[in-house]
């Protein structure tokens, strides 16, 4: 019988079909040939002519091509470990379905996985945002990089400061636009606040003052209305306008178009709306936005008497550029440095004496860059921030840990599948492929809810950092930039590197024999890959116990200043700022004035006493000067007030020597003094000053009194809580030579502020509407000047309470599969006679090793990186032994506690049971 | 010539009506039990006395046309002491299509006996 099979089979080659199809077809039809053959021989042919007959039938039509119509081509699929390399996109997309497939078996695992990555992702992008936009975004302007800012190399002013900025004088910014030769064009700039209320309580606007050209150097356009020009600024202006932005516009006039011609009331000014600018625009001022610009020139109209346009001794303005093109910032600097002395030289104030007047001359103008903006919010917190960017990628690296440990584990568990299909030809490469794809969905599903969670958590710091009260207006811009973005995704991509590589690469390192053999016993794990575990559960002790000391260190810090003595009590102290410049009143009246202000408030039955003074501690509006004694000027620097009787009882602070101020220290009578310890150390030598008398280093031309010192009081804080005392001389409100129109009332309240706050409305509002008032609570103003230091304790705290937490569940992980491992040999110890007591004593002793070398690893990184944080700490050192011991006794109490569970499991075991187990 | 014009005439005759009935006659074979395909052309064979012939590559194609269409479905089934054998039988859609199928073709014979006179016992 020919071989029919062989024929069909030569004759189908052409067909290309699948091959099991093609075998089928082959079998049926070998089989009707062979039924046909018979049927032939039979009917009385011999076998070549049968054989002949049936391959004619065969041929009798093209068979392959009608068949390839009918089943069609065959096209090979990609099967796992054939040498065939598969096409890139289809062979991805089936391992990403793959692995959502297996995530989507193990949700505990995932949902684990995922949250501790948006954990440390969120926490990491959040910081990092922050910085973005205080340290590196650029403003939101036109070339940014061209912009430089003008300033004295040396910041250090005699006179009157105001702003944030008060860099220069007005004298010296006018002169620096006229003689500049470096830059195309320049403007000058400065921040106060506006009270918008014309009567009773204060309503505070941000201010900006402008120059004429500022808005056109930054390429500002107005979205209504216009901004000013060059030609609008000249000195008398008056008060032509202002421009607001675009969020006043909308909180104050609701985004209404007709908004331009109405007007605002800036201290009881009236000004028209001039125009309105860009939402995306907040200034230049990094960390603050505005509400109303208004023009340099219109400063007299606002200020009236108390005016610093034209003190040459006013520091109340910054200057920014752009540079020309060409010029560099150092040729810039070098051409201001030329025309600096010319500058000092004729806008040196007259009433300097000799000290002043050098350093003044001295004074050298350079260029800085300018494309950041400026910022002393960036001053104050970019260390903290760097170093909770350093907190938050610890965290990142002990969750990573965590992961690890876990894919490890699962790794451990799927060995027996990747053997078999290593065996069945799998490529290595493409299972690593594969399981690199389940730690990369992972990480991105983590990236994507950190990113969420980053939204959340920068936004929340941002409002905390503006402080309760909204009184220090914090504005931080927060934007998704490709900055942001590329750096959560680079996080993403690293932590799947991290967490996914290790395990992947030992899962399919073992040979696959071993694996199955192993397999079959149920433990599949080396002694190497329980080694790596060990090592990861040590780094996440080691940079846990970092974490901690550093939580411990920062609400130590934070306590001590909470507790320290400040001098003065500071709960229950109300302060109330009045201005009652529209009440004009003449200057010798306004001591009087303020004194009957005071008397009226003492005889509300809520207060329980209270003074009336300019220097409120930690308030930060005081003055200093030098002090001439025995015909010598000291050079220290003198903090100075001037107080009413009652001050001392108010705030609390004790007379120690003499007497306080009373009505006998009038104008006419002898200039007196009260001053504090420090004062009577520094300045004067002796411990009791009372009976002595100073001199004040006052200006040119200036009355210079003798005064005598009549009182002793203790030291206080009143610049910074965190910086040591300063000598303080107070004087009588009654001998104050030029009293100003506004002042701050502090109230002791006998119980609670609410009910002080309200009565004092109602006497002012009796007394004179006209009369602004604002309230503040000196515990509130205090808080919001530890704002750093309660930031970095709290989130300190938080990311060294996670990760001790995240430690533990490493160590339970690792502590629970050792039990799980050493079974059987924890059953043929207790059968030979070990006590559970020993197998409890023998997990714990496992787990006290690792605690050891993590805690000791961790004692010395802590060490070397504590340096940094240094300058953050208040009267704690770093290497705070008591800190130390602290952060170690707590994180042996969490390994204690996380392997108490595997190590009672141990202790309970069966021996029968365990020693059943394979 | 005329002998060899007919020839060629039934030749092509003979084709076309095979094609348009070829599905019926398997389709009704199929109707009584499942049969394998040599089973199919023998009966064909035997019941047409010969006038109707379906060789190995004439039948197989279409009986996989069949089967995807879902007309039919095929079965490998081993009978003791035999080899193993591919049988066919109607699919419920098959059972639909053959009553569609009777019910066109004898509408077509109807007409042809109206216009030649052809009629059969």
């Amino acid at each position: 019988m020919p071989d029919f099979q062989r024929i069909v089979r030569g004759r189908l080659g052409r067909a290309n079909l699948e091959p099991t199809r093609e075998s089928e077809i082959v079998d049926e039809l070998s089989q009707h040939l062979r039924d046909r053959y018979e049927s032939q021989l039979s009917s009385g042919m011999n076998e070549t002519e049968a054989e002949r007959a049936i391959i004619a039938e065969l041929d009798s039509r093209d068979l392959a091509a009608e068949l390839r119509d009918i089943e069609g081509r065959w096209k090979e699929p990609v099967a796992l470990g054939s040498n065939q390399r598969p096409e890139f996109w289809p062979a991805l997309w089936q391992d990403l379905r793959y692995a959502v497939r297996k995530l989507r078996l193990d949700p505990v695992f995932t949902t684990v996985c995922v949250l501790s990555l948006a954990l440390g992702i969120g926490a990491n992008t959040a910081i990092f945002q922050l910085i973005d936009a205080v340290r590196m975004r650029t403003l939101p302007v036109p070339h940014p990089q061209d912009l430089a800012v003008i300033r004295p190399s040396n910041l250090s002013t005699t006179g009157r400061q105001t702003g944030r900025y008060g860099y220069l004088t007005n004298a010296i910014w006018e002169r620096i636009r006229a003689r500049q030769r470096g830059f195309s064009d320049v403007f000058a700039f400065g921040n106060q606040s506006f009270n918008l209320a014309t009567r009773g309580e204060v309503r505070n606007a941000q201010g900006l003052w402008v120059s004429g050209e500022m808005f056109d150097v930054l390429g500002i356009q107005p979205v209504l209305g216009r901004v000013f020009h060059a030609s609008d600024d000249h000195p008398g202006c008056g008060a032509p306008g202002a421009v607001i932005s675009y969020r006043f516009w909308q909180t104050e006039f609701s985004g209404d178009a007709g908004a331009i011609g109405k007007s605002v009331s800036l201290e009881g000014h009236s000004f028209p709306v001039l125009g309105v600018t860009p939402a995306s625009f907040h200034g230049v001022d990094v960390g603050h936005s505005f509400d109303v610009a208004t023009l340099i020139c219109s400063e007299p109209v606002i200020a009236g008497e108390d005016s610093i346009y034209s003190m040459p001794h006013g520091w109340w303005l910054a200057v920014m550029g752009r540079l020309q093109p060409g010029w560099t910032l150092e040729i810039a600097t070098a051409q201001l440095d030329s025309i600096s002395p010319g500058i000092m030289a004729e806008t040196l104030p007259p009433v300097y004496q000799a000290e002043a007047r050098k350093q003044y001359l001295q004074k050298k103008l350079a260029a800085y860059p300018g494309s950041t903006g400026l910022s002393n919010l960036r001053r104050e917190y970019e260390s903290p921030l760097w170093l909770l960017l350093a907190v938050t990628g610890l965290v990142l690296l002990i969750a990573c840990a965590n992961l690890a440990n876990l894919m490890l584990v699962r790794a451990s568990a799927r060995e027996k599948e990747i053997a078999v299909r290593i065996a069945l030809g799998a490529a290595r490469g493409r299972i690593l492929r594969q399981l690199f794809t389940e730690s990369l969905l992972i990480a991105l599903l983590g990236a994507a809810l950190g990113t969420l969670l980053a939204r959340m958590l920068s936004s929340f710091l941002v409002r905390y950092l503006s402080g309760e009260g909204d009184v220090r207006h914090i504005f931080v811009g927060l934007v998704m930039d490709w900055r942001v973005l590329g750096f959560t995704a680079a996080l993403a991509i690293l932590t799947c590197v991290l967490v996914g590589l290790a395990p992947a690469i030992k899962a399919t390192g073992t040979a696959p024999a071993r694996v199955m053999s192993l397999a079959a016993r149920g433990m599949t794990a080396t002694r190497e890959r329980f080694g790596l575990r060990r090592i990861l559960v040590v780094a996440q002790v080691a940079l846990s116990l970092v974490l901690v000391v550093s939580a411990l260190l920062f609400s130590g810090s934070l306590r001590k200043l909470l507790t320290l003595d400040a001098g003065f009590q500071r709960e229950g102290v109300l302060i109330m700022d009045i201005d009652f410049t529209r009440l004009t009143i003449p200057p010798a009246q306004r001591a009087i004035f303020r004194q009957t202000v005071v008397e009226r408030v003492r005889a509300l039955p809520e207060v329980e006493a209270a003074a009336e003074t300019d220097a409120v501690p930690l308030g930060g509006s005081y003055w200093n000067d030098q002090v001439v004694v025995n015909g010598e000027v000291n050079k220290a620097l003198v903090d100075m007030g001037h107080i009413t009787p009652g001050y001392f009882k108010t705030i609390g602070t004790p007379l120690l020597a003499g007497r306080e101020f009373n009505q006998h220290d009038t104008a006419a009578s002898q200039k007196v003094a009260v001053v504090n310890q420090e004062f009577a150390r520094k300045i004067l030598g002796t411990e009791n000053p009372v009976g002595r008398t100073f001199k004040i280093q006052v200006y040119q031309g200036q009355p210079q009194h003798e005064y005598e010192i009549v009182g002793l009081m203790a030291n206080a804080k009143y610049y910074d809580l965190r910086q040591e005392f300063d000598p303080v001389a107070f004087y009588p409100q009654t001998q104050d030579d030029r009293p100003d129109n506004y002042g701050q009332i502090i109230v002791r309240a006998g119980g609670s502020l609410e009910p002080v706050v309200g009565a004092l409305r109602r006497t002012m509002a009796e007394m004179n509407p006209d009369i602004t008032i604002n309230f503040r609570s000196l515990d509130e103003e205090i808080r919001n000047g530890l704002l750093k230091e309660r930031l970095l304790a709290m989130l300190s705290g938080f990311f060294g309470l996670l990760a001790a937490v995240l430690a533990a569940v490493g160590l339970y992980g690792v502590m629970a599969y050792m039990v799980a491992r050493r079974t059987n040999e924890i059953g043929i110890r207790m059968a030979l006679g070990a006590a559970p007591s020993q197998m409890l004593a023998m997990v714990l002793g496992e787990a006290g090793r690792l605690l050891c070398i993590g805690v000791v690893a961790g004692i010395i990184l802590a060490l070397s990186v504590g340096r940094w944080a240094a300058s953050l700490l208040f009267a704690l050192k770093p290497y705070d032994p008591a800190i130390m011991g602290m952060a170690c006794v707590g994180l042996a109490i969490v390994a204690v506690l996380a392997s108490t569970v595997p190590a009672r499991r141990a202790a309970k075991l069966q021996p029968m049971v365990a020693l059943r187990e394979e | 010539m005329s002998k060899l014009y007919m020839a060629k005439a039934n030749a092509i005759l003979d084709r076309e009506l095979k094609k348009g009935s070829a599905e019926l006659l398997i389709l009704s074979l199929l109707e009584s039990r499942p049969r394998h395909g040599y089973e199919i052309s023998q009966q064909i064979e035997q019941r047409s006395a010969g006038t109707l012939k379906f060789n190995v590559a004439s039948l197989y194609p279409l009986l996989y046309r069949l089967e995807k269409r879902g007309w039919i479905s095929g079965q490998w089934v081993e009978k003791a002491g035999q080899r193993r054998r591919r049988y066919y039988k109607l699919t419920p859609a098959g059972k639909t299509m053959l009553k569609e199928h009777r019910r066109t073709w004898a509408e077509f014979v109807t007409a042809m006996q109206r216009i030649t006179g052809v009629s059969h016992a």
